[in-house]
């Protein structure tokens, strides 16, 4: 008989592998689509609208002179893209550090007392004149191609806002392998969703809008520090359509501490729990399509089936350890091999590990898919094994953390 | 504003292949443990025949000696057996009605290869080497999985010493007489060495000092495993 721990899994297992599935039918149904999407890109673009990108900063004297080359090298006319520094109240040398472009025609720059992100942005947003506007974060570099394959997907009248494709930029160890891989998947769920109509972020680096959004919708919000999942879910309250330029490719620095890397985590899942309450509204509604009858819920779901999971593997593994404890206090430690070991009578045939194998696998073809997506290749490298080793114990603790927050109203901080 | 699409189809088609997929799974998982199942009877046939065909060679050979019906004659796979089984038990769960007959046959086994293993080592004069383990499955019984630790362990390391373990709750007259033959009572865990009973946790030193032939046994292990390193070299 399947004991409770067993049912809850079974529900989960079953939820999980729901959106696999439904995940994996939108790949191959739009796989078409994709390589039409490649085809118009490779057209060049007819128009080229006026963009603004705003970048933001805030004590980001090491990166952002790199972030405003890398803004300079964007094969784009020069006339037609505009540069806006903000300085939210640095106290290191950033204002001192951009000064070297103050001569430079693109680029215009402005300091203000510090307020947070979302009040830069919306000091830029004031100051508009372009046909495009998007923000680039000072510890992010774009792809010389990427604003040019963006603006492509605003030949289209509908669409209000382009999110790119982020990767890491040059990630080194284990920590920041296994978040390259987490970003290669993060690209080819945003890509589903595109095809869904349900993007829900608009990142933070490189996401680009029709001025017209602020215009009707209003400037960004504090919105729990994760003004670009409100400005998204906004725009989708007000039906407006996002999509996702896979091949616009904008890198940002991960972090390699894991303190750091969990106080990030923790922003963004608890940004996501509170903006889901605050746009709740779209939830099992049928007006929002596959983003408030599927897509929404499915996201919450899997924060209560990690939650879930993880206390039901912690309570087992804990019990095997002190298992293993308590027979080593009683006999000793022993060199017996077991002499099953190599027996398939001992391997596990529950129904749980079918499916979790069976999960397991339908998550590893999507992270192959997203990798050639994103890397053009098809590899299982050291990067993969990263993500399998550690993320399922990493990714619960930020999880946790951001639930209790958002139970017990501790605030996420930005840094 | 963009009008939403709602992709039904695709909701039903995925839930549809979700459903396929958990029901093959579960057909899976019941068959493989089937065949689980089946193994286990097989290897409890296996053992019935060797009890069978011991016992016949031993009534044949009523009137020959010791060297004819050995302790060899003992059937190898009881331990084997056990492993399986409570591997079996901790993943049906000990109310499984499959589990429980096939711990009903064990038991009755175990019995057999008692009563067997008696009778050789009377006709060769010798003791008895055999442990009787009595637990219990109901919770009651705090001490009787360090107790399983103590006796699996006693076995690895003494591959002769036959333990035979009972749950003392289980409902077979076989094993109930058993338990009034050697009048155990209910204080578990209950081990019964040469007539007689220890309750309690009983450590490993415990036992060896119960069963003084381990010790012997355990020096011609050694001795054996050191001549068998001075050959290979």
């Amino acid at each position: 008989m399947p004991d409770v721990t067993n049912i809850i899994t079974y529900i989960f297992l079953f939820a999980s592998l729901n959106f696999e599935v439904f995940l994996l039918i939108t790949y191959f149904e739009n796989r078409l689509d994709m390589k039409g999407e490649d085809a118009m890109i490779a057209l060049g673009v007819k128009k080229y609208p006026s963009v603004t990108i705003i970048v933001p900063c805030w004590n980001e004297e090491t990166t952002v002179s790199k972030t405003i080359h890398s803004l300079l090298s964007l094969d784009y006319p020069k006339n037609k893209l505009k540069i806006m520094i903000v300085d939210d109240g640095s106290t290191d040398k950033t204002w001192q550090n951009v000064q070297k472009f103050r001569n430079n025609p693109q680029i215009e720059m402005y300091s203000k007392e510090n307020g947070g992100k979302y009040t830069a942005l919306n000091f830029g947003l004031d100051k508009l004149s372009t046909d495009l506007v998007g923000c680039l974060d000072a510890d992010s570099y774009v792809d010389k191609d990427a604003l040019k394959h963006i603006v492509t997907y605003f030949e289209d009248k509908e669409t209000m806002a382009v999110a790119p494709s982020v990767k890491l930029w040059q990630p080194k160890g284990p920590l920041q392998l296994m978040q390259k891989v987490e970003y290669g998947f993060g690209i080819f769920t945003r890509k589903m969703f595109h095809y869904l109509q349900a993007v829900y972020i608009t990142p933070g680096p490189f996401s680009i809008f029709r001025k017209e959004v602020f215009e009707r919708l209003g400037g960004y919000k504090h919105a729990h520090n994760t003004e670009d999942i409100e400005i998204a879910l906004r725009m989708q309250k007000n039906r407006y359509k996002i999509v996702h330029a896979h091949s616009a490719v904008v890198y940002t620095v991960a972090p390699r501490k894991i303190r750091k890397l969990v106080k990030q985590r923790v922003r963004w899942s608890y940004g996501f729990i509170k903006n889901a309450q605050d746009y709740k509204e779209i939830f099992f509604n049928k007006e929002y399509g596959n983003l408030g009858l599927f897509i929404l819920p499915m996201a919450s779901i899997s924060i209560l089936s990690v939650l879930s999971i993880t206390t039901i593997s912690i309570f087992n593994i804990a019990k095997a350890i002190w298992n293993t404890y308590e027979k080593m206090l009683t006999v000793g430690f022993e060199l017996h091999m077991p002499q099953w070991s190599l027996d398939w009578f001992y391997i596990n045939t529950e129904l749980v590990a079918i499916i979790g194998l069976v999960a397991t696998l339908g998550t590893l073809s999507m992270i192959l898919i997203s990798k050639r997506m994103s890397e053009k290749k098809l590899d299982i490298g050291i990067d993969l094994i990263y993500f399998l080793i550690l993320y399922m114990f990493i990714a619960p603790v930020w999880i946790l953390k951001a639930v209790y927050n958002a139970l017990f109203r501790v605030k996420a901080s930005w840094r | 504003m963009e009008p939403r699409k709602i992709g039904s189809k695709k909701y039903l088609y995925s839930f549809l292949i979700t459903v396929v997929i958990f029901a093959t799974a579960i057909l899976l998982s019941n068959y493989f443990s089937q065949k689980k199942l089946d193994e286990l009877r097989n290897i409890q046939d296996e053992i019935s025949i060797d009890i069978l065909s011991s016992e016949t060679q031993f009534s044949l050979l009523e009137e020959s000696s010791c060297k004819d019906v050995g302790l060899g004659t003992l059937s190898t796979e009881l331990g084997d057996l056990e492993n399986k089984l409570s591997y079996t038990e901790s993943e049906r769960g000990v109310n499984d009605p499959e589990v429980k007959i096939l711990k009903q046959y064990y038991s009755l086994l175990e019995i057999k290869d008692y009563l067997l293993m008696n009778k050789i080592s009377e006709k060769c004069n010798k003791t008895p080497l055999s442990i009787i383990y009595f637990y219990s499955t109901d919770g009651k019984c705090e001490d009787c999985e360090k107790e399983g630790y103590v006796l699996t362990s006693l076995r690895e390391t003494y591959p002769d010493l036959r333990v035979y373990s009972f749950d003392y709750n289980i409902d077979m007259s076989a094993v109930k007489t058993l338990i009034s033959i050697n009048k155990v009572q209910n204080k578990l865990p209950a081990i019964v060495i040469k007539d007689r009973i220890y309750y309690g946790f009983q450590s490993v030193e415990d036992l060896e000092k119960a069963v003084p032939e381990l010790v012997t046994m355990k020096h011609m292990l050694n001795a054996s495993s050191t001549t068998a390193t001075t050959t290979r070299r």
